[in-house]
């Protein structure tokens, strides 16, 4: 039995008096590429931030790679080295050329020579298709340019599995496929991904298994085909309603 | 300046005059006696500007120290910033300047240590303790000011929280931090002149000396005004060059 990439039992949290987890549970293993959608305010980009501890749960338990995460050093270190994340915002460092954007992680995390990192940088920018880009300013390049060096910037850890929040929803409608392609490239290349999007048509195409969430609950999961061709939940049926008419 | 400059002259000018206000022989240059009080008020410039730079860089340090726990998440931790920055930021300089000078000796002595507390040393302490208060809420909303994405996308490239600052939060912090930074050494020049109380020989400490033997209060305040000034000018002319290079080299 292959140990999973992620797995979460039975994981509560709260925001102070409210409860934006309830009771998650979700395994993803090593190949698989799940889709988490839902109304905002779900609780699903929480659920990707819970798995690399940018938030810390309070209930349940959550494993990367089996290291079972509390917050400990140790375990932290396994996320660090095993998880990539790419934001809704980018985040890219705008004080920073892209190039420097990539090989800072390498060289201050892993120790490795400039050289070594750069070369790895470049490698990955013409993965996501932008080495031309290397010694600009992220604020030079458009939303969609961004996004692809924020993925490149995750690859140059060379993570085993890749969270994505969101990554399509701050950009311009025109940037969406060249960022929505390089993620599924990854996939075609059997990245691990857990993906939080309201992109539809990416979702048929890559997941092999959807999460719908509502109100901090997983409400329905399954294969794509089960998924939008017959959906079990009303608040599924009533949300693919809701999203597909446009 | 113009205006100081001029202000300057309308002030010579009128002691030049038979007016029985002014005395300006006691600081006249073309006389022997005149030009000797010159060089001896000036001569504190070097203790001036010697106290204001290590208390201040004292201070940006001291300042940056205490102003990382309060940006911590956990209440306990932000604690000590709060409680740190509220009590100094409350202690008038002169009783702080007095309870160093001579209450800090006698705390060291029950301790049984022999350090003794020299007016420079005194006077730095105290103006890098009471400006340190004031660098470090300057630290603190500067790097608030940095979006929390930016320092969440160097955890998830492996940094731990120093490389984190040393490279990505406080690199971007620094343009809005430094402006204000500058114009704070400003009021340490300024404050400065308390040392003179405690017997450091800076500017204030030697007008005081020169008043007392020459009795020309007038014209020895009215030139140490005009030291301070033209230092101070001096350095605001570097900040505002400052303001205007960081600006410039702000991009998104």
């Amino acid at each position: 039995m292959t140990q999973d990439a992620i797995e979460m039992i039975d994981v509560d949290k709260w925001f102070g008096d409210f409860q934006v987890l309830k009771g998650i549970n979700l395994n993803v293993k090593p190949g698989d590429r799940v889709v988490i959608c839902g109304p905002s305010g779900s609780g699903k980009s929480t659920v990707v931030r819970c798995i690399n501890r940018l938030e810390a749960h309070q209930k349940g338990v959550i494993k990367i790679g089996g290291v079972v995460q509390d917050g400990s050093a140790a375990a932290l270190e396994a996320i660090r080295s095993e998880v990539g994340m790419v934001f809704q915002q980018f985040n890219l460092f705008p004080h920073l050329s892209v190039m420097e954007n990539l090989v800072l992680g390498p060289m201050k995390a892993r120790g490795m020579t400039r050289k070594d990192a750069e070369v790895r940088a470049m490698k990955y920018l013409e993965r996501v298709r932008i080495p031309e880009q290397a010694l600009k300013r992220p604020s030079q390049l458009s939303g969609g340019q961004q996004q692809r060096v924020a993925i490149a910037r995750s690859l140059c850890m060379e993570p085993k599995v890749m969270l994505f929040d969101e990554p399509t929803s701050a950009l311009d409608p025109e940037m969406i496929s060249e960022v929505l392609d390089v993620i599924v490239e990854l996939a075609e290349e059997g990245m691990t991904m857990v993906v939080v999007t309201h992109e539809m048509g990416f979702a048929r195409k890559v997941a092999d298994q959807m999460v719908f969430m509502d109100k901090g609950e997983i409400v329905e999961t399954g294969t794509p085909e089960d998924f939008f061709n017959a959906p079990k939940s009303e608040r599924t049926q009533a949300f693919l309603k809701q999203i597909l008419q446009h | 300046m113009r205006i100081v400059l001029s202000l300057a002259a309308l002030l010579a000018l009128s002691g030049c005059g038979s007016s029985d206000i002014w005395g300006w022989y006691v600081v006249n240059p073309m006389t022997a006696s005149g030009w000797t009080n010159i060089k001896f008020l000036v001569n504190g410039m070097g203790a001036t500007i010697l106290l204001s730079v290590i208390a201040a860089s004292i201070s940006i340090v001291l300042g940056l120290l205490v102003a990382l726990p309060g940006l911590s998440e956990r209440r306990g931790i932000r604690a000590i910033n709060r409680f740190y920055v509220e009590i100094v930021r409350a202690i008038p300089l002169l009783p702080m300047l007095f309870w160093v000078f001579y209450g800090l000796p006698i705390v060291f002595k029950s301790m049984g240590l022999s350090i003794q507390i020299d007016p420079f040393w005194g006077a730095i302490i105290t103006l890098a303790l009471s400006d340190s208060a004031f660098t470090a809420e300057i630290y603190r909303a500067g790097i608030q000011s940095i979006a929390k994405g930016q320092a969440e996308a160097a955890k998830t490239v492996g940094l731990n929280y120093f490389q984190t600052m040393r490279y990505v939060v406080l690199p971007q912090a620094i343009r809005r931090i430094l402006p204000p930074l500058a114009n704070q050494f400003i009021y340490i020049v300024k404050m400065s002149a308390f040392a003179s109380v405690i017997g450091m020989q800076e500017l204030t400490r030697r007008a005081n000396e020169l008043v007392v033997t020459e009795y020309r209060p007038l014209e020895i305040y009215s030139l140490l005004i005009v030291e301070y000034l033209v230092l101070v000018l001096i350095i605001s002319a570097g900040v505002r060059w400052l303001e205007r290079k960081m600006g410039s080299d702000e991009r998104g």
